[in-house]
């Protein structure tokens, strides 16, 4: 593992710079159940940082975790070298902080368009007396917000659907779609809950290029969630493995692909 | 035949001409592109501009004159304007097919030797940089979109705005040399190299003059009345002659606009928001449009499909006779009216023909229900025949003298020739310079006196003037028994059914024909829907029984009225297999303007041939495919040889 403040560079060219965040003893409980066991690990600069373990294993509660609609009992979030205090999830969103749904979470009867500007509302500062008049500020809000969906929309190839209300698409679209509403936001971490579930080959190898194209191009970092090892082990920079709320393996994916625990965890273990 | 010249004072290049319209349309629209939601436009003026700060970066980078410069991508004025750019300098710009795969790309990049290519985005990059090591001409690569490709080497990459910035400032140190170059280039300098797709063998690069681009766009926009006013929507192939010369060649003489859809998927919604005056597509687009509508209409409630029928019926019977200006009686005239408020017009306007002016089709046969449909909605949809080597036109129909069996009278200019053998030859101010390094050719096909061979076998038609084409000369056979076998008439003639995409009639010098049948799968799927029958893929709704029945009627339809021609009696359809895989240009079967590659078919499923002629009910047989990304795969089918009836002779019956 490379040690925490230095940046390096990858193989294929991208900076990976220092921590932004770090889980430091996270423990989550629901009554007596802990979903999250103790569990510490952090999020570099500028890499895909992915989540992997199996049903149960507590990921999406990590996530929702990270994303503040979960306030751990133990531990602490540190978030761009400060700890993080409990935050309701638009104050996290407003930090730059965006994620999307395992079970798409999209306005169904609003346009692709419309639900992709949905994204720009924390940067939309202008009152509600001038949105109502449509004058001045409002006006050019708009404009520049529009500007940058429209950006969001050619880049992740969705124009022809832009005028298409969303319970009319597909459900790889609409993933598609919900990824291009958490890019509006514009942010410097991006969480994504399964962003290829139910998808087939083909568009699971789309939407992978999507996430490496969005890290490429905006620098965004990227902690997500996946059950497909493939995917994962292509894609991440570094894993994360849970097993019943444990954190049992942590590294680049070639180390945990040979980490005999998330052998075990993933294709079980003979007991004798 | 001695060389039209340039007429004194008219721009005698197509430098010269954009150089005119920005003077005399400065502020008039000259390209538009939907990016970003919104439609960008460029005058005439600035588009002068932007073509000259890209010459001139051109010069920084050492374009010379003579130069070979490939243009690759989807259509954006950026890539009409690399065009220009390259002609300004002297060069000759090359635009190639974007979905060409590297080896196809390689053989023309190398043919002509090409220093320079400005790309449209990653894909094409990747492409090139693949060939790169068989490409020792090759320099340098500008590309338009840099996304995703940050991290390449610099070293031989540019980008399209940099180029042009680059231009603006050493625009003093080149511009003495841009100018001097525009000066030298004439009637006889090269405009454009254009390969063709080639049904056979590798492609050529026909060689066209800027006479052979200004005088034909000339005389065409004059047979059309074509007006600085019009609009075109650009969507079809840049490195087609078609669009080049609608694009490029008449958008500068007319000074009209061109119009970039945003992608591919988009461009309908592009046609609809445009509203395009001069519209060009192939037969294939109006028939999956038609079958769109058709479709849409099955699913429509009963009032509105019975509105639909009943208007329909009106349109079919009195629409094409208003279109062509004749006598309706006035029941029929009020008749048309209203349909024309309650269906036409809503129907023009989503298909996105509601200022259609002048509307084309060519490269292969058209349905005649097809053309009809569009002509009775009051499209003036008319067809046209031509080739590359022509600069598209040869003939072409006048307004009011519109009729689905023909392809026109001769374009201005133009002089037809009905060789023995029933080709045709023809010799007009468009005819090709020459095959790009390849004299033999240009010598087969063109004479002395200028008269080229198109291939095509054909008549005039005696009273009207009108020619007709009835297929490939070369493709044209005899039977075993001697009598003629042309097997695109009934090729087009199954292909006119909705659910047909493709046909490939055999028999030449065989005792009887038969067929491959690629099904249409929007049709057929939809009609599967429709009717409760599950299917897993293509391949099995291909084979399964209720549409080879379907199939099969539609093949006896057509041996009925094949048999009523008396020449072409003997080309009814024996047996015919429905094919397990789509036919495509990625597996070389079909060019990349979709025309059918026949040598190529015959040799890749001898087996199913075989099969065919032998009586065998059956065919297992293993198929290698070509996927988009250059990999190989294969799929295994077993293919029920079906027998269609075949109507009696009636001539030769009589007489034997």
């Amino acid at each position: 593992m490379k040690d925490n403040a230095e940046s390096y560079v990858t193989k294929d060219g991208r900076t990976i710079g220092p921590v932004v965040m770090e889980m430091k003893n996270i423990t989550l409980r629901f009554g007596g159940v802990e979903a999250i066991k103790d569990i510490s690990f952090d999020i570099r600069e500028g890499e895909i940082r992915a989540i992997i373990g199996p049903n149960g294993a507590g990921k999406s509660s990590m996530l929702n975790v990270i994303s503040g609609f979960y306030v751990p009992q133990d531990g602490e979030v540190w978030y761009k070298g400060a700890r993080r205090p409990s935050m309701k999830p638009f104050e996290v969103a407003q930090q730059g902080i965006a994620r999307t749904f395992q079970n798409i979470a999209l306005f169904e009867g609003m346009t692709v368009l419309d639900n992709v500007m949905t994204g720009r509302l924390t940067h939309m500062k202008s009152g509600m007396l001038s949105q109502m008049m449509w004058r001045g500020a409002a006006e050019r809000e708009e404009i520049e917000n529009r500007e940058i969906a429209e950006k969001i929309i050619d880049f992740l190839e969705i124009q022809a659907i832009r005028k298409t209300p969303v319970a009319r698409l597909p459900y790889g679209l609409k993933k598609r779609v919900e990824l291009a509403r958490a890019l509006a936001a514009e942010p410097s971490l991006l969480l994504l809950d399964e962003p290829m579930a139910g998808m087939n080959v083909e568009e699971k190898e789309d939407m992978s290029r999507f996430i490496l194209d969005v890290n490429d191009e905006f620098g965004t970092t990227i902690a997500l969630i996946e059950h497909d090892m493939g995917v994962v082990m292509d894609l991440s920079d570094r894993v994360v493995v849970m097993d019943y709320g444990k954190k049992i393996g942590d590294g680049t994916p070639h180390e945990v692909r040979n980490n005999q625990e998330v052998i075990d965890a993933y294709l079980g273990v003979a007991h004798d | 035949m001695a060389l039209i010249q340039c007429p004194a004072g008219q721009p005698a290049s197509v430098p010269a001409l954009l150089h005119r319209n920005a003077k005399q349309f400065a502020n008039a629209p000259a390209y538009r592109e939907k990016e970003y939601g919104i439609w960008q436009s460029w005058t005439w003026s600035q588009t002068r501009d932007e073509v000259e700060a890209l010459a001139l970066g051109f010069l920084e980078l050492g374009l010379k004159e003579g130069d070979f410069v490939s243009v690759i991508g989807r259509n954006r004025p950026y890539l009409y304007w690399a065009m220009m750019a390259a002609e300004m300098c002297g060069a000759v710009p090359v635009p190639l097919y974007q979905d060409a795969n590297a080896e196809e790309m390689a053989y023309v990049m190398n043919h002509c030797g090409a220093r320079f290519a400005v790309v449209g985005d990653q894909e094409q990059v990747d492409k090139i940089l693949d060939i790169q090591g068989q490409l020792p001409e090759f320099e340098r690569m500008i590309y338009l979109d840099p996304r995703g490709l940050r991290k390449y080497d610099p070293a031989t990459l540019d980008q399209y705005t940099s180029v042009q910035e680059m231009g603006r400032k050493n625009r003093d140190k080149h511009i003495k040399e841009l100018e001097a170059r525009q000066a030298k280039l004439d009637y006889d300098s090269t405009g454009v190299m254009l390969y063709t797709s080639g049904t056979t063998g590798k492609p050529k690069g026909v060689v066209l003059s800027n006479r052979n681009v200004i005088e034909t766009a000339k005389s065409s926009s004059e047979f059309d009345k074509l007006r600085q006013t019009d609009e075109i929507l650009a969507y079809l192939p840049m490195a087609w002659v078609g669009d080049f010369i609608f694009s490029v060649g008449q958008a500068l003489w007319t000074g009209f606009c061109t119009n970039c859809p945003e992608s591919a998927e988009t461009m309908h919604v592009d046609l609809r928001e445009i509203g395009p005056t001069y519209y060009f597509a192939p037969p294939r687009v109006f028939e999956t449009q038609l079958t769109n509508v058709m479709i849409r209409m099955e699913d429509a409630s009963r009032f509105k499909k019975k509105l639909f029928d009943y208007y329909m019926a009106v349109a079919r019977k009195v629409g094409p006779a208003i279109l062509d200006g004749k006598d309706v009686s006035f029941g029929d005239k009020l008749k048309y009216r209203l349909g024309e408020l309650f269906i036409y017009g809503p129907l023009k306007n989503t298909l996105g023909f509601s200022r259609v002016r002048v509307g084309y089709t060519a490269g292969e046969a058209i349905g005649p229900e097809i053309f009809d449909f569009y002509r009775s909605l009051g499209i003036n949809l008319k067809q046209l025949y031509g080739q590359t080597e022509a600069t598209v036109f040869i003939t072409a129909q006048p307004d009011g003298q519109v009729r689905s069996d023909t392809v026109g009278i001769t374009c201005p200019g133009v002089e037809l020739k009905i060789a023995d053998n029933g080709e045709v030859f023809y010799r007009s101010p468009g005819v090709f310079v020459e095959y790009y390094k390849n004299p033999e050719s240009t010598a087969d096909t063109k004479d002395a006196e200028g008269w080229v061979a198109t291939g095509d076998a054909g008549f005039v038609e005696p009273d009207t003037g009108h020619l007709r084409i009835i297929d490939r000369a070369k493709d044209v056979g005899k039977m075993a028994d001697g009598s003629l076998f042309a097997p695109k008439y009934v090729e087009n003639k199954l292909k006119f059914f909705p659910n047909i995409l493709e046909v490939v009639v055999f028999g030449n010098g065989k005792d009887e024909c038969t067929a491959f049948i690629n099904i249409d799968l929007t049709a057929v799927g939809n009609w599967a829907e429709r009717n409760n029958i599950g299917y897993a893929s293509y391949q099995e709704l291909a084979r399964h029984p209720q549409v080879m029945d379907t199939i099969q009627s539609h093949v006896e339809e057509v041996n009925k009225s094949v048999a009523q021609d008396e020449m072409l009696s003997g080309c009814q359809v024996h047996r015919f297999v429905v094919l397990h895989k789509e036919l495509d240009a990625d597996d070389g079967e079909l060019t990349r303007t979709r025309k059918v590659r026949r040598r190529i078919i015959e040799e890749k499923y001898h087996d199913i041939i075989t099969a065919l002629y032998d009586g065998s009910p059956q065919v297992s047989t293993e198929t290698e495919v070509t996927y988009e990304d250059g990999r190989k795969g294969s799929i295994k089918a077993t293919l029920e040889v079906r027998s269609a009836k075949v109507m009696p002779v009636a001539h030769k019956m009589a007489a034997q």
